[in-house]
Order: structure tokens, then sequence, then C-alpha cells
């Protein structure tokens, strides 16, 4: 029964988009008074699916559906921090729109299919599967990114990425064109990832392949929001509403890291030596960009833009490396990446209340004094995001910096050093905010008392803490996905 | 336990950080309290390291501890005589400052005295690691609470001076953090004893070399990159000045110990000159920048950069000495000297910037021009002042007295200029100490401020005391000291006269 073992392997997936289906009935026939109990109901689903993840997942590499998916390590580890990181996300935006009356099924259904998207597009065996992964998740960001309708930025922000989406989504698509047209050319026209590696040793049409690879390559860059593709984050990040800029900081970017390396290393990794350098220059640009632009923020979400976008010339610096080891640096990185930015978010949910955005950096002027606690899990999300030991940040930039310099790009890592220290003003800044300013009026009163915002948070930021400490395990899983 | 004394060293006062911050500050006794019995628990807990035998191996009390397996990261820690005597040093001097601060920090007490400890398990660990990348982490980690620490209870311009500090250091660590990522490449490991044995082209070693330099001056700090100290002392609470001066300081001196002698003596040799000039220009230039610094902190921060030079200077005449006369019998006496002023200035820069923060307490200043005749208010502290005084200007019988000489001693072998140019440091240093005696203690009560000093309460004498003993012992009976760091200097004076190419 092939088709049966088909299913099988894609069962998280099937699952969860049941299980959307009767989330969204649920709501409609919920009553009004009920609807709150969606938000548990949602985080279940989202905690079943992780346990189908890893329950269900085999030792070696599985394709289903005549190679249109494939589950592998990678798509695993990716899953369960996407599964896992939305749930989280769930957690700590109860109370931001319990306050802004947005908590309803429409938050949960899009979140969720969201991140089916990203499943989907971690696992896709075939450009297709890309494709199809990428526009479920594009989709159900747009319509979060404007949820909250009534306001003045969140339309903008949406029209905004929906524009520049759809035109990197159009780049992507073209360059996948070319790249078919380009296996067609001397060979059977194909559009599997794994028998596209070989393109380039019989096709007729090399230039067009090159032209598919840069094409593809700035859909990629524009998912990664690294520098010149990133010009959305900002404007995004700032206008949606801050869960969902949560979701897109950290979820977003686990799955541009599958999307990349499916593309880069399973569909075009004999074109290695054309897309090195092009990495290795992206990565540069976003360094540098980031970091400099970030210093002159005012508004933590955009700051926190700009950190992106310079951690993404990070999780580059890995992939660019080419090399098993390198992309393990970068996936590490990426999940750093993700756990960090949500725990930073995670303080702005939990200080901001009805009528007041906590947004500004100067909004956590004399946090330490109000809230010692929320303070000291914001301080070790930024000493971890400025890469000081001995918090998780700064191990995984040892780990791409590393992979850099085994990959004969010192000066590659010498930017990435370089980088690291032009960015530590700006954390150390949001420190100096919290710790050495005296609270203004109409700062941050209190923290949400929300129990259960509480707790997940002061995990999240202990985590940063813990893994620091102890990050072997979380390595090794990663290097077994790129089979180190 | 005692097999894992190291670690607990480390961790003792880290994870004695959390009840006194739970403590609150609610309850500052409480808080105050804990701290200070953390601290001399770390420090009674310390005295065992005395056990290290000068005549064994050379590191001692081993533990190793797999870390990150699949990366050949150990958390391994090891002491030799050097890093016992630096340990005992920080130990102690945690007690200080803890009682110093005890009533003049009225501003969330419990965070300070956290921030106090966790900086002493930092600070300890960097003296014992003996994993390259294990000591980084410490290295490193030590800026957050420094950071904090000068941010949140420093003076009017603290966030300018902290994040000085933060930026400079960390901008020079970071280089050092990928000559050691390149050093892994080559060996696979981060022990430093492997890494010491590594054979490095002199190209390699060059830029290992300067990787090292960048971060370990900055931190020393010498001549250039001096320009954060003033700043930072200037504006720390008096505990963050003292740690600074005491032990933060000396994490540098100690990083050229384990990392340029060992790694890259080559190049040390061949680049010792840029460095012994530096730190000359550190003795004799800095000495003068010293004497006109209207601010005691700033004067004796400025101080602190010329005493350095004194260790530094010690340290790479070492490589004179070693490879172009084979002198190595004046290059332990130069290294010994080093150390001895590293151990010595952190009990006379502690001192000299504890006896200021007496005097700001009651003040509020710290303009030379605001004092005047203190000694005829304030005796018994003018007797500590004087006495610690006269160990900054190198008094024999002081402690200040025994590194400088040993050094100079040693410079003589190495070319007599040297040494000219260091003997300066006895006249400029008495120079600017004298004279900020003369200033502030002598004379007639001229100002306002002087008129309502208090004496001394029984808390300040004993902290004083306690910088008092540790300034004497040494300089009258340094034996046990050189005793202990004998095998130690033996052994580095070795592994910088291997040639690695």
């Amino acid at each position: 029964m092939p088709i049966l073992n088909d299913i099988l392997t894609l069962l998280p997936e099937l699952y969860l988009v049941v299980a959307v289906c009767l989330i969204l009935l649920l709501d409609a026939f919920m009553k009004p008074a009920q609807r709150p109990q969606l938000h548990w109901i949602a985080i279940v689903v989202l905690l079943v699916a992780i346990y189908l993840v890893i329950a269900g997942q085999p030792d070696q590499s599985v394709t289903a559906f005549n190679g249109m998916f494939v589950r592998d390590h990678l798509a695993e580890i990716l899953k369960v921090f996407a599964l896992g990181i939305t749930a989280t996300v769930f957690v700590y935006a109860r109370p931001y729109l319990i306050d802004r009356g947005m908590l309803g099924g429409e938050f949960y259904t899009l979140m969720i299919f969201a991140v089916l998207g990203v499943m989907v597009m971690v696992s896709a065996g075939n450009l297709v599967t890309v494709y199809l992964g990428l526009a479920l998740l594009s989709l159900s960001s747009y319509a979060l990114v404007a949820l909250n309708r009534d306001a003045k930025l969140p339309p903008e922000a949406a029209i905004k990425y929906f524009v520049l989406s759809a035109l990197a989504s159009g780049m992507l698509l073209y360059g996948m064109s070319m790249v078919y047209g380009a296996s067609g050319m001397g060979g059977t026209p194909t559009l599997d990832l794994a028998q596209l590696h070989n393109v380039m040793a019989y096709t007729t049409a090399p230039k067009l392949l090159l032209f598919g690879l840069i094409f593809m390559l700035v859909g990629i860059g524009f998912e990664l929001g690294v520098a010149p593709f990133h010009m959305w984050l900002p404007d995004v990040y700032h206008g949606a509403p801050t869960p969902m800029t949560t979701f897109i900081a950290a979820v977003s970017k686990l799955a541009a890291f599958g999307l990349a390396w499916r593309l880069l290393e399973t569909g075009m990794g004999d074109l290695t030596r054309y897309w090195q350098p092009m990495l290795a220059a992206l990565a540069t640009a976003s360094l540098m960009i980031g970091n400099l632009v970030a210093i002159v923020q005012t508004n933590f979400k955009r700051m926190m833009a700009y950190s992106t976008i310079s951690h993404m010339g990070y999780v580059l610096l890995g992939l660019s490396a080419a090399t098993p080891e390198g992309y393990a640096a970068g996936l590490f990185y990426v999940i750093t990446y993700a756990l960090m930015g949500l725990a930073a978010f995670g303080v702005m949910l939990a200080l901001t209340r009805a009528g007041f955005e906590c947004e500004e950096i100067t909004d956590f002027k004399g946090l330490n004094q109000k809230a010692p606690w929320t303070a000291f899990l914001m301080l070790l999300a930024m000493f971890s995001l400025a890469g000081v030991p001995p918090l998780f940040g700064f191990w995984a930039k040892v780990l791409v910096l590393e992979a850099a310099i085994h990959a004969n790009m010192l000066w590659l890592a010498i930017v990435g050093i370089v980088a690291a220290f032009i960015g530590l003003y700006y954390y150390l800044y949001v420190i100096k905010v919290m710790y050495f300013d005296e609270p203004d009026e109409g700062t941050v009163v209190a923290v949400k008392a929300d129990l259960s915002l509480r707790v997940v948070l002061s995990v999240n930021g202990l985590a940063l803490l813990a893994l620091g400490l102890y990050w072997g395990p979380l390595l090794g899983w990663c290097q077994r996905a790129f089979g180190v | 336990m005692f097999n894992h004394i190291l670690s607990l060293l480390i961790w003792l006062p880290i994870v004695g950080a959390i009840p006194v911050l739970l403590a609150g500050s609610a309850r500052p006794m409480l808080a105050r309290s804990l701290a200070l019995l953390i601290t001399i628990v770390t420090f009674v807990a310390s005295l065992w390291l005395l056990r290290y035998d000068p005549n064994g191996p050379v590191m001692q009390l081993a533990e190793t501890h797999v870390w990150i397996a699949t990366w050949g990261v150990h958390f391994t820690l090891a002491v030799d005589g050097i890093s016992v005597a630096l340990i005992l040093m920080t130990t102690f001097v945690g007690i200080l400052v803890i009682g110093g601060a005890w009533k003049v920090i009225q501003n969330r007490p419990h965070q300070y005295m956290a921030c106090m400890l966790v900086l002493e398990g930092l600070l300890i660990g960097v003296f014992c690691a003996t994993d390259a990348l294990v000591f980084y982490a410490f290295f490193e980690a030590v800026l957050i609470p420094m950071y904090i620490l000068i941010g949140m209870w420093g003076g009017p311009r603290r966030v300018y001076a902290t994040l000085k500090l933060f930026i400079y250091t960390f901008t020079g660590s970071v280089f050092m953090l990928i000559a050691l990522l390149y050093l892994y490449q080559k060996a696979h490991t981060f022990d430093l004893a492997t890494l010491a044995a590594l054979p490095l082209t002199m190209k390699e070693q060059t830029w290992l070399f300067f990787g090292f330099l960048i971060a370990f001056a900055i931190k020393v700090p010498m001549v250039p990159v001096h320009t954060w100290l003033p700043d930072a002392h200037v504006e720390a609470p008096t505990g963050g000045s003292v740690w600074l001066a005491a032990v933060m300081l000396k994490i540098g001196t100690y990083g050229m110990l384990r990392f340029i002698l060992p790694i890259t003596p080559d190049a040390g040799a061949h680049f010792a000159w840029i460095v012994i000039v530096l730190s000359l220009v550190a003795i004799v230039y800095i000495g003068y920048v010293a004497l006109v610094q209207p601010d005691m902190k700033k004067l004796v921060a400025y101080s602190s950069v010329a005493h350095m030079g004194f260790v530094t200077l010690g340290i790479f005449m070492a490589f004179m000495l070693v490879r172009d006369s084979g002198n190595i019998e004046m290059a332990s006496l130069g290294l010994q000297g080093a150390l001895v002023q590293m151990i010595s200035h952190g009990f006379v820069a502690g001192a000299m910037f504890t006896c200021i923060g007496v005097m700001y307490d009651r003040t509020h200043t710290r303009q030379i021009s605001d004092y005047g005749g203190v000694i005829n208010m304030m005796p018994w502290f003018g007797f500590f002042y004087v006495l610690f005084a006269m160990a900054n200007t190198g008094l024999p019988g002081t402690s200040g007295f025994v590194g400088e000489f040993m050094v100079i001693l040693a410079s003589f072998s190495a070319s007599p200029w040297i040494a000219i140019f260091c003997a300066f440091t006895l006249i400029i240093g008495a120079g600017y100490t004298l004279w900020l005696v003369k200033r502030v203690l002598w004379g007639p009560v001229t100002t306002e401020h002087v008129k309502h000093m208090s004496p001394l309460n029984g808390r300040e004498t004993w902290v004083l005391v306690g910088f008092a003993v540790g300034v004497l012992a040494i300089g009258v009976w340094p034996q046990p000291l050189v005793h202990l760091m004998d095998s130690s200097v033996a052994h580095l004076v070795q592994q910088l006269a291997v040639h690695k190419i």
C-alpha cells in the first residue's frame, strides 16, 4: 500500500489540516462567550502536532508522493521548533488579543495555516511543493498582518508586505521556470529537487540555469530578509500587530532557512561555486546594513527588524560555507535567533496593555525598578542577541564564524566580527534604558498578570542562559540533520 | 568535594547571587549579610588552594568535564602558582569590597551585591580555566556585571563610561576569538596545553600575536588603548573601581601569560620591542599625565596604567632576556617581578580607591581642590592613606617596592636604557602620589567639605586594615608568594624559550 505509506509520512500535516478546519467550524458555531476557549484548543492542536512529528520520525530520510515531500531530520527540527514557537506566540499573544478585541478563530486558524505552510515548505522535495508551502505561509501572513484592520499602520504594512512579497515570489517562480527549462535541454525536464542536482552536468543551457539560480536567490533573500532585499522588514515589523511580528521574526525565518537549504543544497548543490560568493556578498551587506541602521532606530520593533537583517547575515555565513558543518551552524543560528527574538518580543507583549503599545525603546525606561524580573529576561535576550558569552547567542556566532573560517573565508568571519561589535551598541542601549534610566510618567506601569505568559516567558528567557551553558545536545541534533 | 574545589569556587558566588537577589530591596540588611557570608565562605574555601605544591607538577587540582562533545570542548579547570595567588587575592578583595559597599549603596543594594558576587565568580573562572574557549567565555562574561555595576550605581557620566568600557573591551576580545577559532582549525581542540605545543609558522604567529595583543592590551590597559579606564574609574562606584583596579586589569596580563607566551613565543620575541616601548610610554608619559589630574580617582586610574606598564614590561622583557642573551635567571626575575607587581597593585590600587571612596562618601566630591587638612578630621584615615600612598610610590617595606625592584633589576640586564626609563617611575610616582597626599591630607582645614568629615567608622577601619595587611605582608615577606609562583614562572620561561617554527 504505497499510498498509505505516503499518507502516514504526511500525517502531521494532514492532521493539522483537519484540526484547523475543525477549529474553523468550532469558531463558527461557538457562543461568543466561549470563543476564548479556542486559545487552549489551538495550543493543544499544536502540541499534538509536535508529538506526531517526533513520534513518526523515520530514522532515514523518507519521501512521499514520488519525491514531492521529504521527511528527514532537518524537516523534523524545523517543524518542531516552528510548531513550538507558534504555540508560545499564542501564549504571549492572548492578553494582547483580549485587550484589542482580536481574540477569535481567525487569528488561530490563520496562524495554524501559516505554520502548515512552513511545514510543507521545509519538507519540500519538489519546486512545486516549495512554492505551495511558501504561498500558504505568505497568504496567511498578509491577512494576519492586516488583522487589526481598523488601526492605521497594519493595513499599510500588509499592503507593503503583499506587494513586495508578490514581486519576490514572482522572481522565485521565474527562476524556477528557468531552471525547469534548463533541465529540459539535454534531458528530461524535471521539477524534482534531487534530480535538479545534476542538471549542470548535462544541460545544454548552463547560462539559463545560472540565471534561474540568481532569480531564485532573490526570492530566498527576500524570505530571509537579507540586504538588499530587506526593505519590507522594518515596515512590516513596525506595522504588524506585535504577535504577528513575533511570528514573522521567529517562525518565518526558520522556514526561510529550510527553503534556502532545500533550493541551494538539494537542488543547486552542484552550483556551489556560483552561489557561494553571492551568499557571502549578501551576508556582508546584511551584516553591515542591519547593524548600522539599527543603531539609529528609536522604535524597538524597527530596531529588532534591522537586528533580524544582521542576524540573517550570520545565518548566511553558515550557509555560504556550503559544508555540512556550515549548514549545521546555520541551522543552529536560526534556531537561536528564533528563541532570542521570541523572548524579546515576548517581553514587549508582556508590557503592552489596552491603549498602550510598548514599542518605543524609551517605553522600557526604568523597567528594572518596576518589574525587575521582566527586565532581567530582556537583559538576557539583549546580551544573547549581542553575542556576549555565556549566553546562547554567543555560541551560535562562534559556530558560524568557525564554519566560515573552515571554508577558507577568513575575511567573511572578520566582517562578521566587525559587525558584532557595531551591533553591540544598540543592544546595550536597550539595557541602558531599562537599568540606568529613571522611569517616566506614562511608561510601563506593570507587567501583565497573565500567569501562563509569565511562566512561559520566564522559561523562554532562562532557556537562553541554560542553552548557553549547555548547548551540546542542540548542536548534536543540528549536526545529525546534515549527517556531520 | 575537594576534587571539585575550583568549580566550587566559581559557582559558589554566582549561585549565591540568587538568594541575595531574592532577599529583595525590602530586606537590604539580609541581602548584605548574605553577600558577606558568601564571600567569606568563598575565601575560606579558596584557602584550600594553598595545598598547591610548588614542587609538584605545574598544573594541579585539575578538573575535566566533557562539555560539548561534538566540538571537543571540555570544561577544564586547573591552577598553577600564578592562578593560586590571583584567586586568593580575588576572594580576599571580594570580602573587602562587600564590606566597603555596606552602607554606601542605598539604591537597590541587593542587586549591587548580586552583581559583585557574579563578578567574583566569573573572575575566579578566568584565573583557572585551562580551555581557551572556557577562558574566553569567562573573560567576556565579566563585562556583563561590570556594565550593570557602573551604569546603575555610577556617577553622572556613567552611561558614557560604561558603554565605552564595554564596547572597547568587547571590540578587542573579538579579535582574540578569531585567533582562537583559527587555532581550533589547526589543532581541533581548545585545550591550552595542546595549543602551546602546536607548531606554527611565523606568519601565523604574527597574526595570532596581534589578535591576542589587541584583546589583552585593551584589558590591561596599555597605551594607547587605555582611555576607557580613567572614564570607567571616575564614574564607577567605589566597589566597581576596586574590582576594576584590583582584579579586572589583571586578567589582561594574565591572558598574556597564558596565551601570548606559550602559543606565539616566536612572534612574541620578534615584536616584544613594541610592547616594551608601549610599557615605557605608560610608565613615563602616563605618570606625567597622572601628575596633572585634578580628580583623585582619575589620578589613581592613571597611576594604575603606569603600574600595569611595569607588569607588561616585566613579561615582555623576559623575551629579550631569554632570546637575545639567554639570561634565564634574569628573565625569571622579571616575570616574578611582574607577577608580584600584579598582586601588589591589586591591593594598593584597591586600597587607594577605597580610601577615595571613604572620603567621597562624606563629601561627595572627588576634586583634589575641595580637600585639604583631612588629617585634622580623620587622623586614622590619614595613617592608612599615607601607608597606601607610600606603597603606591614603591617604598621599601611595602608591596609596591618588591615588584618594581625586581622588574628594574631585570631590565638592567636587558638594557640600561630600559632601566633608566623604568626608574623614572620612582620619581614621577613619588611626585604625583606625595603631592596628592600633601594637597588632600596636610595643611589646615580650608574647605567647607572637609569641616564636616567624620572619623573612620569601625567597618571602614576593618576594610582598610584588610588592605593594609595585604600590602605589608607582601612588602615585608614576599618569599612565600615568590616561592608559590616559582615553578610556574620557570615553566613559563621554558615555554617562551621554545622555537616553534
